[in-house]
């Protein structure tokens, strides 16, 4: 589904992406993982095209297509999404017109005919039970006044109403607690699915025991440095980045 | 993809949509303003003799006056003896029914979505279309004159209504009240004119049209809208011109009186031609716009949407003298290429318990400038008044600017007064957040602006909020992109 080839990124002329390659099939979830400023949550950012993120070398193909070649909404609307680490707020526009917008600007672009108030609020009281989402939280501003957690189930919710073929998580586990980290990962299991891949940006392994990854990729200083199955978050865990890191400097030296 | 700078510098590209002439034989007096001016335009009127010494009263005054240049706008000098100040479609005779029309006048307003004929207008919307100086038709009369409401051209009240034509002319915006509005009494040639009688909720809503076709020319009306004991209406104005390299004076005059426990809400989408990306062309909006809560208990709310112009001036404001009675000023100006606008409210509280709401949403984008003034005053005898105003300014880009200037003149102690403002800009994290979600850079402007704009729009009548809606997208049309 998703080809990554020698990706290189910069971000304010500082090059960040130094030639990464990964592969993604359907049905797959994977895990990037990497200390702080190794690049991962560039990765995420760069693949759903934000325009900071200049990207300087390497190709992207997303079902065959040339993903770089697409505007951020082209992007969107062939079906990648990206769950923001910071979602934005808009202040007096309603959620849930936002998202019937999003919706229907998919639909539109596959063809499909554009769904009505009635039928929007109907597919609306489906997916809400799937994340615990309070209704009342769909006549809100988009984000506007939600607590951190709320940022984020909506954007898991945004998810599941838009059903993507690539989600990515940028860092969707910063600053949740148990609780809400756990309405979180079963939101994203719901939507495992094998026509659909998901990568998962996080700094910790916490998120990874409920969502399991099937595989884990390490990125540090800009370049891939390990990729491994699901043990591999483990063993993060138990002993850092640091040996990792060391690594790269003994390979590169 | 990289989009920042520049995506946020381009502005306006689309074509103003309403910007075509139309053909028709006029009746022009000859550019240039003296008594004969007055007299000829209130001679072609056949105006009584009472309206013609106002006029010249009114001129007279004008020309020891001074324009004002307080204002945060800039524009070259007006000549005013280069404007036309009437010009009217030639009828060859007394206009029956809207068979005899000129049919170029009448496809004009068909293309501007104005259809003149009643069953094709929006069912409750009964309007009066107003072509350079002079009304041209007026839907619904009969219908409305059922319940006892007059709702007519302005020539026409001064010949059918004189009695009340005379009482209210000049009662809330004196013709000495200022520069424009001494000029506008001169020489006002047309206008809409109401009155909803005692008790009666006017059962649709009223709209006038005004449309600038001829070159050269200044529209000057003037409408006066009077509510009495009870009465409810909501009335509505709309507005377009051609596009022309020149700059067009409008100065029109708006008088609003609402009695005892009458209710005035007064709508504007003020579309006038803008001006070109570069600036040139476009018309300037002086206006002046005053409601008079005579009554207790009344109230009349001015809800604006100001997209066009080059410039616009114009401080729709409430003297709130009844007791108990309510003044609300509800707004969105937007200013994008080299718009200039400077506009907002005055609130002058009088009786006692009087309440005051403004609203203020500043657009700017391109090079535009948008300047909110707005006046609260609390006379020494308006116990218990109370005022809330929020003016809050959005910017496109880095090139435009917002500004505000609130002036407060509290003279009893017993009165509440709060003010709040914010300026924002559009965030490219705003506009990046929704084209992830698949919309594009237009549509997310578009929505983050409306959620923006949307206490003002709900304000106005459904049928024009979503009109409204689409015309300020229209009109910020490439601002980002």
């Amino acid at each position: 589904m998703l080809d990554i080839k020698s990706l290189q990124v910069k971000v304010e002329g500082k090059q960040i992406l130094k030639g990464i390659d990964l592969r993604v099939n359907a049905g797959e979830v994977h895990a990037i993982m990497g200390p702080n400023g190794s690049g991962k949550s560039t990765l995420a950012r760069a693949l759903s095209g934000h325009p900071e993120y200049e990207v300087t070398g390497g190709e992207v193909l997303f079902e065959g297509q040339d993903l770089l070649e697409m505007d951020p909404d082209t992007r969107a609307r062939e079906g990648v999404f990206m769950a923001f680490q910071y979602p934005v707020e808009i202040a007096g526009v309603n959620n849930a017109y936002f998202l019937k917008a999003a919706l229907n600007a998919k639909r539109k672009h596959h063809g499909q005919p554009e769904l009505d108030a009635m039928e929007f609020m109907q597919l609306i009281k489906e997916k809400s039970k799937l994340l615990d989402i309070d209704q009342s939280m769909l006549s809100r501003a988009v984000n506007e006044g939600f607590s951190g957690g709320e940022k984020k189930r909506n954007e898991i919710f945004q998810m599941a109403l838009l059903e993507p073929k690539l989600a990515i998580l940028d860092e969707t586990d910063s600053g949740l607690d148990i609780d809400a980290l756990k309405l979180v990962a079963n939101g994203v299991n719901a939507m495992r699915s094998p026509t659909r891949a998901i990568i998962v940006v996080t700094h910790y392994q916490r998120l990874l025991d409920y969502i399991v990854p099937d595989h884990v990729h390490v990125l540090s200083g800009g370049r891939m440095v390990k990729s491994g199955g699901k043990e591999l978050a483990l063993e993060l865990e138990r002993r850092g980045y640091g040996w990792l890191e060391n690594g790269v400097t003994a390979v590169g030296a | 993809m990289t989009t920042s700078p520049q995506t946020i510098e381009e502005l306006a590209t689309r074509e103003y949509k309403y910007g075509f002439t139309t053909e028709v034989e006029t009746d022009t007096i000859a550019k240039g303003l003296n008594e004969d001016v007055v007299r000829a335009i209130s001679q072609k009127k056949g105006e009584p003799e009472w309206l013609l010494e106002w006029r010249l009263k009114a001129y007279r005054l004008w020309l020891s006056m001074k324009e004002p240049t307080w204002q945060n706008v800039k524009y070259d000098p007006i000549n005013y003896q280069d404007i036309v100040y009437y010009s009217a479609p030639k009828k060859k005779k007394v206009l029956n029914s809207l068979d005899e029309m000129d049919p170029e006048v009448r496809r004009t307003f068909d293309k501007l979505g104005i259809p003149l004929e009643e069953q094709k207008l929006f069912a409750g919307v009964a309007v009066d279309a107003v072509f350079d100086s002079v009304s041209v038709a007026t839907t619904f009369r009969e219908k409305l004159a059922s319940v006892g409401i007059i709702f007519m051209s302005f020539s026409e009240a001064v010949r059918e209504h004189p009695d009340l034509v005379r009482q209210y002319l000049g009662s809330v915006v004196p013709h000495t009240d200022n520069f424009f509005a001494a000029l506008n009494s001169a020489v006002f040639s047309d206008g809409s004119f109401v009155y909803i009688p005692k008790g009666v909720r006017c059962p649709m809503e009223l709209s006038t049209y005004f449309r600038i076709n001829a070159k050269d020319t200044g529209q000057f009306e003037r409408t006066l809208i009077i509510a009495d004991e009870g009465a409810f209406v909501s009335y509505l104005e709309g507005c377009t011109a051609p596009m022309r390299d020149e700059n067009q004076l409008h100065a029109a005059v708006v008088e609003l009186v609402a009695h005892d426990d009458a209710t005035i809400k007064y709508s504007t989408i003020q579309n006038w031609y803008p001006g070109d990306k570069d600036g040139k062309g476009g018309i300037y909006n002086f206006v002046t716009k005053r409601g008079l809560c005579a009554g207790r208990g009344s109230k009349i709310t001015w809800t604006q949407v100001e997209t066009g112009s080059a410039i616009t001036w114009k401080y729709p404001g409430c003297i709130l003298q009844g007791d108990n009675s309510i003044g609300e000023f509800y707004s969105v100006a937007t200013t994008n290429n080299w718009q200039q606008a400077d506009t907002g409210t005055k609130m002058i509280h009088l009786g006692k318990n009087t309440r005051s709401t403004i609203v203020s949403k500043g657009i700017s984008a391109g090079h535009g400038q948008n300047t909110y003034r707005g006046m609260v005053r609390v006379g020494k005898n308006a116990k218990h008044a109370r005022n809330y105003s929020q003016c809050d300014s959005l910017l496109i880009g880095d090139k435009c600017g917002a500004h505000t200037f609130p002036y407060l003149e509290i003279r009893n102690t017993s009165a509440r007064v709060e003010h709040e403002a914010s300026t924002s800009k559009i965030g490219e994290d705003q506009i990046f957040y929704c084209r992830q979600r698949g919309l594009t850079t237009e549509d997310a402007v578009n929505m983050i602006v409306s959620g923006f704009c949307r206490e003002v729009f709900r304000e106005l009548p459904m049928e024009f909020a979503v009109e409204a809606q689409k015309l300020l997208s229209v009109s910020l049309e490439g601002s980002v992109g």
